[in-house]
């Protein structure tokens, strides 16, 4: 199965009846299993007129007390940022799926990790955060998706599943996750499904006109990402124990990088690599283990210009050495590259990027493609 | 005997109700001023009101209780 | 429809102190406030509109008997506190969200009676695209929408459905049809949409109209109860703060100038047209194209 399909059928098997969504490449395989499926076991299948319809009926399905998500690749997602932000104000659990594609703009549909921030810093406006996962194999497309609604009913937030195309076009062995018995989905008394005259009227809102009710809001809000930073931050280490060198990466960009790290290995470099599961919560704690167990350098690989290095450099404050190797626009580093970067820092000398394939250049392009095409007579 | 019931709470003291008034009966209240500072309405001719509610019918704050 | 039998009528419990115990012994209670309205003074200005539609609603889900399984969505507007005055379910919805809210809501419990209740630029400008699909899906819900040609809340915009030569905060010279265009007739353009099982225009500046449009209202939740498709009721309605007038003023105005460019009357039922839904009305009209007649094995 592919790692879109294998994501929609795990989600079904967590409990979620209820798909709301819109065509966008490359997550269309996910939306059609969907729909193909959905409808056999008592779900609800819409493809919305929009992003923002979808994620504002995902939004009225979870108000209504129903597991619901929606799925969509980058452009889209910005679409869905102010209907995530109600959510998050609202307390409305839900599950977003974006797999990413190449930006700015219309960008590309090949593989890219150019939405991590939009994902961990602000999908929408105001104070808010959401646990966001990232799967890096078809089995944990299926994995991550049952944690996903569980987390969200659990702390009643949006959760995303950060996935990018290689990963969702991917086609691995996988085993499905059991299906979820719906009886032991959690309560929602909050719910507004109808109060049938047995309790007080729920309301889910996200309004608050006087700035310390919105104030206590917020900070009982944050009590809770406080929760879920402490018990759920994860991640997957190789060879740490006695890494000098850490790479870190997630997605698509930690299975190059896995291959990197075992050749570094080899050449007798001491690398490691860390593979952040929850993008947000972000694994400091396990970046603090690392620095007290002697890493002294970190190098974050991506699948962009340099996102996830602001938080290891966050995490790391100041006590190793951060560097950055990336790729973007849907351009794929080799492991060649990666190992590359990894000997840089092994070193000691600065990681520079490159836009020619196959090579490490300067961290600016190289001056020729610095060029502006004026210059270069096109 | 219909007579009508303003909730001070409520009333805005917009008027609606005594321009709806088919009988004529009702008035602003200039004496009085409701807890958010308007001039409720008041049946100023208690035997004049026939309880067709066209003020109930008319108030948007619904201050207005018909009783008969 | 039933009358409601006012002998049954009872004051809310929040009013027993203040109003119960000025009722005297034999008096019986002929109209007070619905039971589905909170003990919350709302938030619209003295003479507002908003205010008789909202008893309305009330009034129907009341007599309907439907509180416990109404499920409403508020807009952004002057409306956007309704979930403070209505005793029943509801959600507050982004600017213009509410049909797509509404859609999520009756889809999780299609038992359920789910209500969207929207003003003129949430309904008609930035909604439009979730209005209009809303409609052609057939979604079973009723949408009270409120056109007072001008944005309340965020102090009197030009709206959608401000007439041409109106001023506004934002048309100071008057709406320039010549560069912003002409109002939008929503009950006419609904109206053409398949989904569509019912859309009536009313107003509100008298109490004949009240009750027209009382009736219609009660009608558009029949009809979601019914299962007969989409229904919506425009109600012309007033802003006198931002039209700078005093209430009784602005029902003349809205007289003289709106009920001219948005007529009252039923744009389309379904029902009376002799159909049992809205899709086997829409059937109907796709009577001679073979793929629209193919019947769906379930």
């Amino acid at each position: 199965m592919k790692g879109n399909e294998v994501l929609a059928e795990a989600a079904m098997r967590a409990g979620c009846r209820f798909f709301f969504g819109y065509p966008i490449t490359p997550q269309t395989e996910l939306a059609a299993y969907m729909a193909k499926k959905l409808p056999t076991i008592g779900g609800t299948f819409l493809q919305a007129e929009s992003e923002i319809a979808a994620i504002n009926m995902v939004y009225g399905a979870a108000a209504a007390g129903a597991r619901v998500m929606t799925s969509s690749s980058s452009p889209g997602v910005s679409l869905k940022g102010e209907g995530v932000s109600y959510m998050a104000g609202a307390d409305c659990p839900g599950v977003i799926v974006n797999v990413q594609r190449g930006g700015p703009g219309l960008g590309g549909i090949q593989p890219s990790q150019s939405d991590y921030f939009q994902a961990t810093r602000a999908l929408g406006h105001g104070d808010f955060y959401m646990p966001v996962f990232a799967p890096s194999t078809v089995q944990e497309m299926a994995d991550l998706i049952y944690d996903a609604f569980d987390l969200a009913d659990e702390y009643r937030t949006p959760t995303m599943i950060l996935a990018d195309g290689m990963i969702g076009q991917m086609m691995e062995p996988v085993l499905l996750p059991p299906e979820r018995d719906l009886s032991t989905l959690p309560a929602k008394p909050w719910a507004t499904s109808g109060s049938r005259m047995e309790r007080k009227h729920n309301v889910i809102n996200s309004l608050y006109l006087s700035p310390n009710k919105l104030e206590d809001t917020n900070y009982e809000r944050f009590e809770r990402y406080e929760q879920i930073k402490e018990k759920h931050q994860r991640q997957e280490l190789m060879s740490c124990d006695d890494a000098q060198i850490v790479v870190v990466a997630f997605g698509a960009a930690s299975r190059i990088a896995r291959t990197a790290v075992r050749d570094a290995r080899k050449k007798g470099i001491k690398a490691g690599l860390l593979r952040p599961i929850t993008l947000w919560p972000f694994p400091t704690k396990a970046i603090d283990e690392l620095c007290d167990g002697g890493a002294s350098s970190f190098l974050s690989v991506e699948l962009n210009m340099g996102q996830m290095v602001q938080d290891v450099r966050l995490a790391v404050n100041g006590r190793a050495s951060v560097d950055f190797y990336g790729r973007t626009g849907g351009v794929l580093p080799t492991p060649e590259e990666v190992l590359q970067a990894i000997e840089k820092v092994a070193a000691g000398e600065p990681v520079v990027q490159s836009a020619e394939p196959g090579a490490v250049g300067s961290l600016l392009p190289h001056p020729k493609h610095r060029k502006s095409s004026y210059e270069r007579g096109e | 005997m219909a007579r009508i019931i303003v909730d001070d709470v409520f009333c805005k003291g917009c008027g609606l109700c005594v321009a709806a008034c088919p009988k004529g009966v009702l008035a602003l209240d200039e004496e009085r001023i409701t807890p958010k500072g308007y001039h409720p309405a008041k049946l100023v001719d208690p035997d004049g009101c026939i309880g067709c509610a066209s003020c109930y019918t008319t108030c948007p704050d619904v201050a207005i209780t018909v009783v008969k | 429809m039933a009358k409601p039998n006012k002998a049954l009528i009872k004051l809310p419990a929040y009013q027993e102190e203040r109003i119960g115990t000025q009722i005297a012994e034999g008096e019986t209670i002929r109209a007070a406030r619905p039971h589905v309205l909170t003990d919350v003074v709302t938030n619209y200005c003295p003479g507002c509109t908003h205010g008789i539609v909202n008893r309305l609603v009330a009034e129907c889900i009341d007599e309907l008997g439907i509180e416990g399984k109404t499920v409403g969505i508020a807009p952004v507007g002057c409306s956007v506190m309704m979930y403070d005055f209505f005793n029943c379910d509801m959600i507050e919805a982004a600017h213009g969200r509410a049909p797509a809210v509404a859609t999520g809501v009756k889809r999780v419990h299609p038992e359920n009676v789910v209500f969207a209740y929207q003003g003129d630029g949430d309904l008609a400008s930035i909604g439009t695209a979730e209005t209009v699909h809303a409609a052609t899906r057939g979604e079973k819900i009723t949408v009270i929408f409120i056109n007072n040609a001008i944005y309340g809340m965020t102090g009197g915009q030009m709206a959608p459905t401000s007439l041409p030569n109106q001023v506004t905060q934002t048309s100071p010279y008057g709406r320039d049809v010549s560069k912003v265009g002409y109002p939008v007739r929503i009950s006419e353009l609904l109206a053409t949409l398949d989904g569509v099982a019912y859309v009536e225009r009313v107003t509100c500046d008298s109490r004949q109209h009240i009750m027209q449009a009382k009736k219609a209202i009660k009608k558009a939740f029949q009809n979601q109860i019914d299962g007969i498709g989409y229904s919506l009721v425009e109600v012309v309605a007033t802003c006198p703060t931002n039209w700078g007038m005093t209430p009784l003023d602005a029902f003349q105005w809205l007289r003289d100038n709106m009920l001219p460019y948005y007529p009252l009357g039923v744009y389309k039922d379904v029902v009376a047209d002799g159909f049992a839904t809205a899709a086997d009305a829409a059937l109907e009209r796709a009577k001679d194209c073979p793929i629209a007649q193919q019947k769906k094995e379930d």
